[in-house]
């Protein structure tokens, strides 16, 4: 499939239709769909209709947006009006949102064409798309392999080739890591960047939306159409968007990267490998590499696995059989929203709201959640100091290349650990972008991470771009 | 009353509804008696995705109301308060915790006692659910139905400190903050609507001893059945405790018909609501200039604006008094006091204000004060009589028109001197018996000649005029 | 503070959070919970006195919005996802108890 930019750019320019595009996407999904089990659904309808609109425009002479006719996947904890919204879970079985999200409402404003919404780990909480209450999604690069999580229907997406550019969110990593296992471009915005209105919320304080795309600029292209101030949501920052375009080209000659210990001990040798390639490709074009240590960081995943479900066990209590989704009947209210949460949610999503809850109990509060808020504060100043002595940094984004299905589900401890890189960064609100470079174990694509501080998107989108082209990327 | 050595002790906790045109954190009507679910959005109805955002008028309210009882404002947070019921949509409440926007505070009431505030939060309000099948009462019901227009509602909760001693000071105390909540203009303090309820913490102690084992009465809207249930609950306490019962910590539910408390639920164990800060909503610090704005709009509350009109009056009388609080109550001081700045007699302007303006309240917010101060002149000069002036006022309510206009209209005319001379002297013919004993001192038949001369002339007579006619004919 | 989570533990926090869990459940749920909140051990043991919990990273204050109506949703489109609805509000069975 062509890029997004390069789709963008026919269409607007009248060379190509958003219909023909929608068509190439719809038959790479109709090829590929149930053997990698990507999306949830596919919303032809309301496609066909966004294309028309696009193709009207550009027929009346009007702008019809920077995204004009790209076929964009949705990340199914995206609410779209009147689209089937899961979650990936049973609760919100057949659920239509009666509105869509403020990041849905830009891109159809941008003249993009949702088609669909894609598998996903159940309420965002994995890290592999294995515990979707919708079967796994399969790794394109390698079907035998998961592709990530949660957000893995939307990287397969894009790698597959179904479309050009998907959403996804990344609370602890959820972009980032399936990036990598699937050899593509993931961001996770600064936090409040871009809007949370009508992301199904798993943990509030971490959660944000970001772009998939084959290219950095293609991931620079979205984001810029989905992210800036939305008064639908509180926490999002003032600022319009920010201009990434234009910087990608900026170069890092002059800029220091930190290398990071914290973020690469303990990955593969194919990872590390990798990491090192990366160093050297940024020192090459002119950047001063140092070496970091945020000892801080050893504390993320800690205080990760407390924060997430604490908030993920407030967020969750909407779900009780009331107003919408579920309902497993009972003599009375109680016990109907016990039975209908029992049936609804999957063994993951139990686990971490009985975690979450526990953490928030009294006489546990203080020991647990309190603690963990405080060491989020002293990881946020950590990070501040880094940047005293580093530009950029630079890090692994997954310990190993992806996995098999089945390896990590036996022991939930054993699937955390693969956030331990991504993590961080979500605890500090700053922005950090996931770049395919070199390939590891049997061929399977490894990421890096560049991080950046809060707000600081167009350099390191400048950055990832230098790794891009050095991994021979036009 | 309770037996000697015996003494109550009661705090009061009150939820008033603000009056803004929206709901605390959305942007649907704040409207009361609207049809069930028509005034719901994502925000309120807690869908998956929504986020909350904060009322600055409902903030602007509840710091007026901070200020009227000399509370701190302080910088404050949100938090959720976790629990599950229907009647909330996201099984969490949006509420203060440890720091609500006013801390402390008074409240001093007519007898001269103060009654402490501990705080004033804000939060927001529940849905409202009806129960079918049974007495409509909830033990019984088969099965609920609810509605979500109240869900959302912006609400700030008063807490007294346990600082009353009898029903009838909490009577009072919730009477002067019902005023309050009026006179800023935070509430229109209708609690048969609901916009006003109060809780009742009660408990008993043996003079000397320390705080007894108190019982929360919910849910009280109205004075009478707050004073009522607070006496029946302390007699209640003293009758277990001396009949070598103890008092249970409990919720108890008043029933006005049976003139009782029952229990409605024990707290064995307090309810664990996993308080934590609401990630959705950022932390709210109203600055000197903000607060300065509100203490400028704020008006003198009820007991200074009682304070300044009393001042005005002469001696007054019981009666006086009442209609004195009547006159703040609604508002009319301030055109009382113009009144009397123009030299209309207080008493005068007082009794119009308390029985004809508050007869047609609802209109008096479009009266002229001109009008109301010209046609008390017209009366005091005796160019109208009492009956004619209240008939003026009462048709310049309807109609704004001038009071001299309608004077005219009405073709009240004052009976010439020589008028009232001739049929004061008929009166004397017709009626010897009565004249006799009037001019031995019986004063009361005044009234009966008054009245004779008012039917004769249909009202025209200056009631004054008769009586100095019949003294000087005696 | 919890030395170890306990069954009852689990069963306690389970009914808070308005699930059933089997024995077996109930069993591999309190390992799993206990392993995870283990590694929580390193936080619960710090001193962090003094430190203070971050609100918003990038401190945002005071964000509100004008008290002004916006359109609300339709109560067709709402009641149609409703489980049970009757009279135009959602329908659920009996409420064992006043709200807390």
């Amino acid at each position: 499939m062509s890029s997004a930019t390069q789709i963008a750019r026919d269409v607007r320019a009248g060379t190509t239709s958003a219909l023909a595009q929608l068509d190439t996407s719809l038959a790479a999904i109709r090829a590929e769909n149930d053997a990698l089990n990507v999306f949830l659904h596919v919303d032809e309808e309301g496609a066909d209709a966004a294309a028309r609109r696009v193709d009207e425009l550009v027929a009346a002479g009007e702008d019809p947006g920077a995204l004009a006719g790209v076929p964009v996947a949705l990340k199914d904890n995206l609410c779209q009006r009147g689209v089937p919204t899961t979650a990936g879970s049973k609760i919100l079985a057949g659920w239509r949102p009666p509105y869509s999200a403020t990041v849905i409402e830009r891109l159809l404003a941008a003249g993009a064409v949702p088609v669909g919404k894609t598998n996903m780990d159940e309420f965002a909480m994995g890290s592999s798309t294995e515990t979707s209450a919708y079967g796994p999604t399969r790794n394109p690069r390698n079907p035998e392999r998961v592709p990530g999580g949660s957000s893995g229907g939307s990287a397969a997406a894009v790698a597959s080739g179904m479309t050009p550019l998907s959403l996804g969110s990344d609370t602890g990593g959820s972009i980032r890591q399936p990036a990598a296992l699937c050899g593509i471009v993931g961001v996770k915005p600064t936090y409040g960047l871009v809007s949370r209105y009508g992301l199904i919320a798993f943990a509030s304080s971490l959660d944000q939306i970001g772009p998939f795309a084959n290219s950095v600029e293609d991931a620079a292209l979205l984001l810029e159409v989905i992210s800036g101030h939305d008064p639908m949501d509180s926490t999002s920052l003032p600022e319009p968007a920010p201009s990434l375009l234009a910087h990608l080209e900026d170069g890092v000659a002059g800029k220091r990267v930190g290398v990071v210990r914290e973020l690469v001990e303990g990955a593969d040798d194919d990872v590390l490998a990798s990491v090192d390639a990366a160093r050297a490709a940024l020192e090459d074009a002119g950047a001063t590499i140092v070496e970091l240590s945020i000892p801080e960081c050893r504390l993320g995943l800690s205080a990760y696995y407390l924060i997430a479900p604490a908030e993920a066990s407030s967020n969750l209590a909407r779900y009780d059989g009331v107003r919408y989704g579920l309902r497993v009947d009972a003599e009375d209210v109680a016990a109907m929203n016990e039975a209908t949460r029992t049936a609804g949610f999957g063994a993951e999503v139990k686990r971490r709201i009985m975690l979450g809850t526990y953490a928030l109990s009294a006489g546990y509060y203080d020991a647990y959640y309190g603690q963990a808020l405080k060491v989020r504060t002293q990881m946020i100043e950590a990070f501040r100091r880094a940047y005293l002595n580093a530009d950029v940094l630079l890090g692994a984004t997954a310990p190993s290349v992806a996995f098999a299905f089945g390896e990590k589900m036996a022991n939930p401890l054993t699937m955390y650990l693969s956030d331990v890189f991504t993590i961080p960064t979500n605890l500090a609100g700053d922005p950090a972008i996931s770049v395919p470079f070199g390939s590891g174990a049997g061929g399977l694509p490894v990421g890096v991470q560049l991080l950046g501080p809060g707000r600081s998107e167009a350099q390191l989108f400048a950055a990832a771009r230098v790794l891009e082209v050095a991994n021979g990327v036009a | 009353m309770l037996p000697a050595g015996w003494e109550m002790v009661i705090g009061l906790e009150v939820h008033t509804e603000l009056k803004t045109t929206t709901k605390m954190f959305c942007g649907c009507a704040n409207a009361f008696g609207a049809e069930p679910n028509t005034n719901i959005c994502p925000v309120c109805l807690g869908l998956p995705g929504s986020l909350p955002v904060l009322n600055v008028r409902a903030v602007d309210l509840a710091m007026a109301i901070g200020l009227a009882l000399h509370s701190t404002i302080a910088p404050s947070t949100f938090h959720r308060k976790n629990y599950f019921y229907p009647d909330m949509p996201k099984d969490f409440q949006i509420s203060q915790y440890d720091l609500p926007i006013n801390k402390g505070g008074y409240l001093d009431l007519p007898d001269g006692s103060r009654v402490s505030i501990e705080r004033a939060h804000l939060e927001e309000d529940t849905g409202k659910s009806t129960h079918l099948g049974g007495s409509g009462r909830l033990q019984g019901a088969d099965h609920s139905l609810v509605d979500y227009n109240r869900s959302g509602v912006p609400l700030v909760e008063i807490v007294s400190g346990p600082d009353m001693h009898s029903a009838v000071q909490a009577r009072a105390y919730a009477a002067a903050l019902r005023g309050i909540l009026i006179a800023t203009g935070a509430s229109d303090g209708r609690m048969e609507e609901g916009s006003m309820r109060m809780d009742a913490n009660v408990s008993v102690r043996r003079v000397g001893e320390g705080l007894g084992t108190r019982c929360e009465i919910k849910n009280l809207n109205s004075l009478r059945s707050l004073q009522r249930a607070i006496d029946f609950e302390a007699d209640r306490q003293v009758s277990l405790i001396e009949g070598g019962g103890v008092v249970r910590q409990e919720t108890r539910h008043w029933d006005e018909l049976r003139g009782e408390t029952s229990t409605m639920r024990v707290k064995e164990e307090a309810e664990d609501y996993r308080y934590f800060r609401e990630p959705d909503l950022v932390d709210l610090a109203p600055d000197a200039a903000w607060q300065a704005r509100i203490a400028a709009s704020l008006g003198a509350m009820p007991a200074e604006r009682r304070a300044i009109l009393l001042a005005r009056l002469i001696e007054p009388s019981a009666a006086q008094l009442d209609a004195l609080d009547v006159v703040v109550d609604l508002g009319f001081d301030e055109l009382v006091l113009g009144a009397i700045d123009a030299n209309v007699d207080p008493a005068l302007a007082l009794a119009r204000a308390a029985n004809e303006l508050a007869a047609s309240s609802e209109r008096v917010g479009a009266l002229a004060p001109g009008s109301f101060v010209e046609t008390l002149l017209m009366e005091q000069a005796g160019e109208l009589s009492a009956t004619q002036a209240k008939a003026v006022l009462l048709e310049v309510l309807e109609h704004g028109e001038s009071p001299r206009a309608v004077a005219a209209a009405k073709g009240y005319k004052q009976l010439s001197p020589d008028s009232l001379e001739a049929i004061v002297g008929e009166l004397i013919e017709a009626f010897p018996e009565e004249w006799t004993r009037y001019q031995e001192g019986d004063e009361k038949l005044a009234q009966f000649f008054i009245g004779q001369v008012m039917q004769r002339t249909r009202g025209q007579a200056n009631g004054k005029a008769v009586v100095a006619e019949l003294r000087a004919r005696r | 503070m919890a030395p170890g989570l306990s069954r009852e533990d689990v069963a306690k926090v389970a009914a808070l959070a308005r699930l059933t869990l089997s024995d077996e459940e109930l069993d591999t749920f309190t390992e799993q919970l206990s392993q995870v909140l283990e590694h929580a051990k390193d936080i619960a043991a710090l001193d962090l006195e003094g430190v203070i919990a971050t609100a918003h990273p990038f401190g945002l204050v005071n964000v509100v919005r004008e008290d002004e109506l916006c359109a609300s949703l339709d109560r067709d489109e709402v009641l149609a996802m409703a489980p049970d609805a009757e009279e135009g509000r959602f329908a659920v069975p009996r409420i064992m108890g006043e709200a807390p």
